[in-house]
């Protein structure tokens, strides 16, 4: 352990100073909103009024017994099918990038930018382009197709395009830790694959993903845990209109719009304990040495 | 030989149409932001260029009546802060951590561990009442606050890079009669700048872009951010895409014009800030 070699330093309250503003804010601001949001869970608090009642776990029968509020996961579903398809086009943009190509910075400068785009622009750049008579049908009426059709007017179509756009933003982050994993496999092994003859399927295949493994482990976790805290895009584009709900919306709309700040906090609760277990499964499958370091 | 001409230029074929898929849309809102009114009405399509490609009345009317120029300043102030915060704490936290062996070290290293597990997104319902509770709400000191205290990425990236500072530097400077705070502030400090600056972009970028935080806790419409500045263009210029086009560009122009200039920083910055 690379710790251990060190002398430590003084000590006694030294520490305690360095530390005293970070600590603070973590357990204001991380800790105590667990703490709370774990307690009113158990009540059916408004978020206002100065009483609550405790109610034991109904608010949790409630998410699982009423439909309506169940449906949100079938929602994240959509997320998460699209999340399959922007690691695959990213490993295949890094893979080609990876090797000589024209105009190799440009392509990766403009895979890579609608990650840094803001998100309520990419929202409302999205609404005009799904809109009757806006970017896509234009395109379609390029090749004289009129479709006729509203793409965010039906519960399906809505959902899959929203998950496009999801598509759409997040690709380029992936895409540029591919590749990054991808340059950091010497180069001497391409060369030898190449003298042996291996095309480019079996460089891919047996230099290629194998160096990049644990970087596909970890966004592969990102994506699920994303695809169920997917909030902005549907948010700034449907408000949740036409069975595009995620679960992120409903739990905001809940809190903040019906006061139902008890059932949101089960809600909060449930989807916290979901990305937890996420995060073990990773751990656990995929040993992570960084974590271990740090101690 | 055939082979190779034939999967190569289906591989610059693929690379075209990705570029275009991600350009074109982004294009089309440009182009609407130049339209007049009447040329929206005139049903040209969407795809039509506009009459008069220096119309840059919707940004006047965007910058004006969508308050675009204070959100503009609200967003700064509050980058600033929250950038200055997050690079203080990561770095005094990553400090502590690193250079002192103390009781309940490992208790504060496993605090920080979990929390890094805990998404925003999910707390939000009670961290709600804690920051109503301070009275913080609608200030631009709770989006500021709730971004420098519950950044654990960066206390990462400080931490990894701290631990290639040598030791001994430390050392020789107590030597000399340095304090803690002296060391790390005229030596640590100095060092760590390859850090800052990963963490002044990741950072940065993230609170940018940000919605969830502005919208939730500066609802008022005098306090807009780049972000809830756009999105209540939403309601008055409902029919009107020549002027949400135009805001979304006002959007959209820093991060292009930053991304232009540090490409090379930024990817260097995206990379160690997400595989931490």
């Amino acid at each position: 352990m690379t710790a251990l070699r060190r002398r430590p330093a003084g000590g006694g309250a030294v520490p305690w100073l360095f530390l005293a503003v970070p600590l603070a804010l973590l357990i204001t601001f991380t800790y105590a909103p667990v703490a709370n949001m774990v307690a009113y869970s158990f009540t059916d608090w408004d978020g206002l009024s100065p009483e609550l009642n405790y109610v034991g776990t109904e608010n949790y029968s409630d998410l699982f017994t009423r439909s309506e509020l169940f449906e949100v996961f079938f929602v994240s579903g959509y997320y998460l099918a699209a999340s399959a398809v922007q690691i695959a086009l990213a490993l295949y943009f890094a893979t080609v990038l990876s090797f000589n190509v024209r105009f190799r910075n440009f392509f990766k400068g403009v895979l890579f930018f609608p990650y840094l785009v803001n998100g309520v622009a990419i929202g409302f750049v999205f609404l005009y382009f799904f809109q009757d008579g806006g970017t896509l049908d234009a395109l379609f009426g390029l090749f004289g197709d009129e479709p006729d059709r509203a793409w965010l007017g039906d519960s399906t179509s809505a959902n899959a395009s929203l998950a496009g756009v999801s598509v759409w933003r997040f690709m380029g982050l992936n895409f540029v830790l591919f590749l990054g994993a991808i340059q950091s496999v010497p180069g001497e092994l391409y060369e030898a694959a190449e003298l042996d003859g291996a095309n480019r399927w079996q460089q891919f295949r047996h230099i290629i993903a194998p160096g990049i493994r644990p970087v596909i482990s970890l966004s592969v976790i990102l994506a699920i845990s994303g695809s169920l805290a997917v909030f902005e895009i549907p948010y700034v584009m449907t408000g949740g209109a036409t069975g595009t709900e995620t679960f992120v919306i409903q739990t905001v709309d809940l809190a903040f719009t019906f006061n139902k700040t008890g059932l949101a906090s089960a809600a909060a609760v449930v989807l916290l304990l979901i990305v937890l277990a996420v995060t073990w499964v990773q751990r656990a499958l995929v040993p992570d040495d960084k974590a271990g370091d740090l101690v | 030989m055939r082979a190779a001409v034939v999967s190569r230029t289906l591989t610059y074929l693929s690379l075209v149409a990705a570029a275009a898929v991600v350009v074109l849309p982004l294009l089309v809102v440009f182009l609407t932001s130049l339209k007049t009114p009447e040329e929206m009405a005139g049903g040209g399509g969407a795809l039509s260029l506009p009459g008069n490609p220096l119309n840059f009345g919707n940004y006047a009317t965007a910058f004006e009546d969508g308050r675009m120029l204070s959100a503009f300043a609200n967003t700064a102030v509050i980058l600033l802060f929250a950038i200055a915060g997050t690079v203080l704490i990561g770095s005094m936290t990553a400090y502590a951590i690193d250079r002192f062996r103390f009781r309940f070290r490992k208790l504060v290293v496993g605090l920080f561990l979990v929390a890094a597990m805990v998404p925003g997104v999910t707390t939000q319902v009670a961290t709600f009442q804690i920051v109503d509770s301070f009275g913080m709400v609608n200030s631009r000191l709770a989006p500021i606050v709730l971004y420098m205290g519950t950044d654990i990425v960066s206390i990462y990236i400080f931490l990894q890079f701290i631990r290639s500072i040598p030791v001994s530097l430390d050392e020789s400077a107590r030597l000399e009669g340095a304090n803690s705070f002296t060391i790390y502030r005229k030596i640590i400090f100095p060092l760590l700048r390859p850090a800052v600056a990963t963490v002044v972009i990741v950072k940065g970028v993230t609170v940018y872009n940000d919605f969830y935080i502005p919208f939730l806790y500066m609802p008022s419409d005098d306090l807009g951010t780049m972000s809830t500045a756009l999105f209540r263009f939403k309601g008055p210029y409902g029919a009107h895409w020549e002027t949400i086009s135009a805001g979304t560009v006002l959007v959209i122009l820093p991060t292009l014009a930053v991304f232009l200039f540090l490409q090379r920083y930024i990817y260097n910055g995206f990379m160690r800030g997400a595989t931490k």
